[in-house]
């Protein structure tokens, strides 16, 4: 390397103006504070909501004893009962009997918009689906309440207001979820795994179940896993349909409680261990629907990996 | 030698909605003889390729008029299949196109869909084909590797040798070695000139020396006609029509 003094003077650079000068640099400056603050604020809401439920719930938890708690029987805030097993069975149940009607419904929905459609028709339908998603909540339970509940009622027998009616009810109400995100993942498979197939002499439904599906298969699953968290988070519709009884159900038939009705249904007179008990079982719903969107968040990027 | 045709082109016209994109054009390919099909960008060759195993009915703005003769029977005759058609009739797109699975699964794939499960038979078609398409000493040791992971010019024969799996008697090629280095060009053109026994081949390109290189026959494409068709040598040493002449001596296009 050569020092400077020896190196032949280098012709001077041309001073670089800042274009506009100071005033712009502050604009730009505050812009980016502001833009900043706004998308800190959402973090930040979600840490302080963690930080208040936990500091609620989590002493209670530990006063009762995390196994009481999670898997007592009874639920009698008044003589100090609090196990929300029966809840949690009620959740589950209600879930997984939402997702059995909502997921084979929303995926084969996408396949046959993505599919057997004309574009044409599936840029009318696809947004009148994202539109269900737009429904208040209490809508829904409104028409479980009158249609739903009475039907199950006549045919099945039971009170109607029931587990059954909850399953049917969140299983509509996650069907935007699943077809929109199975709609997205199916047409972000490429047009020439199609072509691929058919050029094999694959008919449409054989290239569409052999090649497509599992090219989109981990944006389906993660429709499915996020419709999950919004079937275990419901709470309007499910309170207005399922009959609110805290005991383990022995048939879908069979009216339940689930952890967020018990919620909404007791925090307005709850007080002290009772009210503790209640954002401890916000703590439970808290935990569950994290782990459900961190299932969903792992499938999508397993997806972007491959 | 004779030479027998196999498949017959009788005034096809392609459109794809208002457009036209073959202008009723007439010619015979001739069996076991490879067909080169040169001519500039949009001068309808891609159109005519997939014209021959329906690949256009994909799009539903598309329509074919006239009439395509597979030995003898109209291919877009009503009571004709699309499916069987496309397993007679083969095809290799211009970028590779694996599907996402393993090197095996993609040669198995067309056999698997005719319903072949005997494993013994279907390693016996993976090993043929691949070595038909000069990839199988590549890539022998691996078959389970996700095809995806492959070189382009490696997947590219893997697409040719999944397509020969399904047993063909004509193979479409559409500008099979446009992305593909030199190298990967002279393995498929290898594999092209000793295919050719046993099919039909039908080469779209826009290398106009790799048409002279590898073509028995020549067509020359151009707006949606066909300009002139002949032996190979013909087409390039003396061309009947001008606008050949200055196409592939490189005066234009």
């Amino acid at each position: 390397m050569q020092d400077t003094p020896n190196t032949p003077a280098q012709p001077k650079r041309p001073v670089r103006r800042v274009t506009g000068g100071v005033a712009t640099w502050c604009r730009d400056q505050l812009a980016r504070y502001v833009f900043l603050a706004v998308a800190f604020s959402a973090t930040v809401s979600l840490l302080l909501i963690a930080l208040f439920i936990l500091k609620e719930g989590v002493p209670f938890i530990i006063k009762i004893g995390l196994k009481d708690f999670l898997f007592a029987s009874e639920w009698d805030p008044s003589v100090g009962k609090f196990g929300i097993y029966p809840m949690i069975i009620a959740s589950l149940w209600v879930t997984l009997g939402a997702m059995l009607i909502g997921a084979p419904l929303g995926v084969a929905g996408a396949i046959f918009l993505t599919q057997f459609v004309p574009r044409s028709v599936m840029r009318i339908i696809k947004p009148m689906i994202e539109l269900l998603a737009g429904i208040p909540s209490v809508l829904y339970g409104f028409m479980g309440v009158m249609v739903l509940a009475p039907f199950i009622r006549n045919h099945f027998g039971g009170p109607g207001l029931s587990l059954l009616a909850g399953a049917i009810i969140l299983g509509i109400m996650v069907l935007p979820t699943v077809i929109s995100i199975s709609v997205d993942a199916i047409n972000a498979v490429p047009r020439t795994y199609l072509e691929g197939a058919l050029a094999l002499g694959a008919t449409r439904w054989q290239s569409v179940h052999m090649v497509i599906l599992k090219a989109a298969r981990s944006g389906i699953i993660a429709s499915v896993i996020l419709a999950m968290g919004r079937a275990v988070g419901e709470t309007m519709a499910v309170i207005m349909v399922v009959g609110n009884a805290v005991k383990i159900p022995h048939s879908a038939l069979d009216s339940v409680r689930t952890l967020t009705a018990n919620i909404a249904l007791e925090m307005g007179y709850a007080t002290g261990l009772h009210r503790q008990a209640l954002f401890a079982t916000g703590v439970v719903l808290f935990v569950v629907v994290m782990i459900l969107n961190s299932l969903a968040m792992a499938a999508m990027k397993r997806k972007a990996g491959s | 030698m004779e030479r027998k045709v196999k498949i017959s082109v009788q005034n096809l016209s392609v459109f794809f909605g208002r457009h036209q994109a073959l202008r009723g054009l007439s010619l015979d390919i001739a069996a076991n003889r490879i067909l080169g099909i040169i001519g500039p960008a949009s001068s309808g060759k891609t159109s005519f390729l997939r014209a021959l195993n329906r690949m256009n009915d994909l799009d539903p703005e598309s329509r074919a008029e006239g009439r395509v003769l597979l030995d003898g029977a109209d291919i877009y005759h009503p009571s004709q299949s699309a499916v069987q058609l496309r397993k007679r009739v083969g095809m290799v797109f211009a970028l590779p196109m694996p599907l996402p699975m393993s090197i095996y699964d993609n040669v198995v794939y067309g056999p698997r869909l005719s319903g072949v499960r005997d494993r013994a038979t279907l390693d016996e078609i993976v090993e043929r084909t691949l070595t038909s398409a000069f990839l199988w000493d590549e890539v022998k040791d691996r078959l389970n590797l996700l095809a995806l992971r492959l070189s382009g010019g490696q997947q590219q024969r893997l697409c040719l040798a999944r397509t020969l799996a399904m047993d063909p008697e004509v193979v479409l090629l559409d500008e099979p070695c446009s992305g593909l280095d030199p190298i990967s060009t002279a393995r498929i053109e290898d594999a092209l000139s000793v295919l050719k026994a046993r099919y039909t081949i039908i080469l779209v390109t826009n290398n106009t020396k790799q048409a002279s290189r590898v073509a028995d026959e020549t067509a020359f494409f151009l707006m949606g006609d066909l300009v002139e068709m002949g032996e190979t040598s013909q087409i390039f040493t003396v061309p009947k029509d001008q606008r050949t002449s200055d196409y592939v001596t490189g005066r234009f296009g």
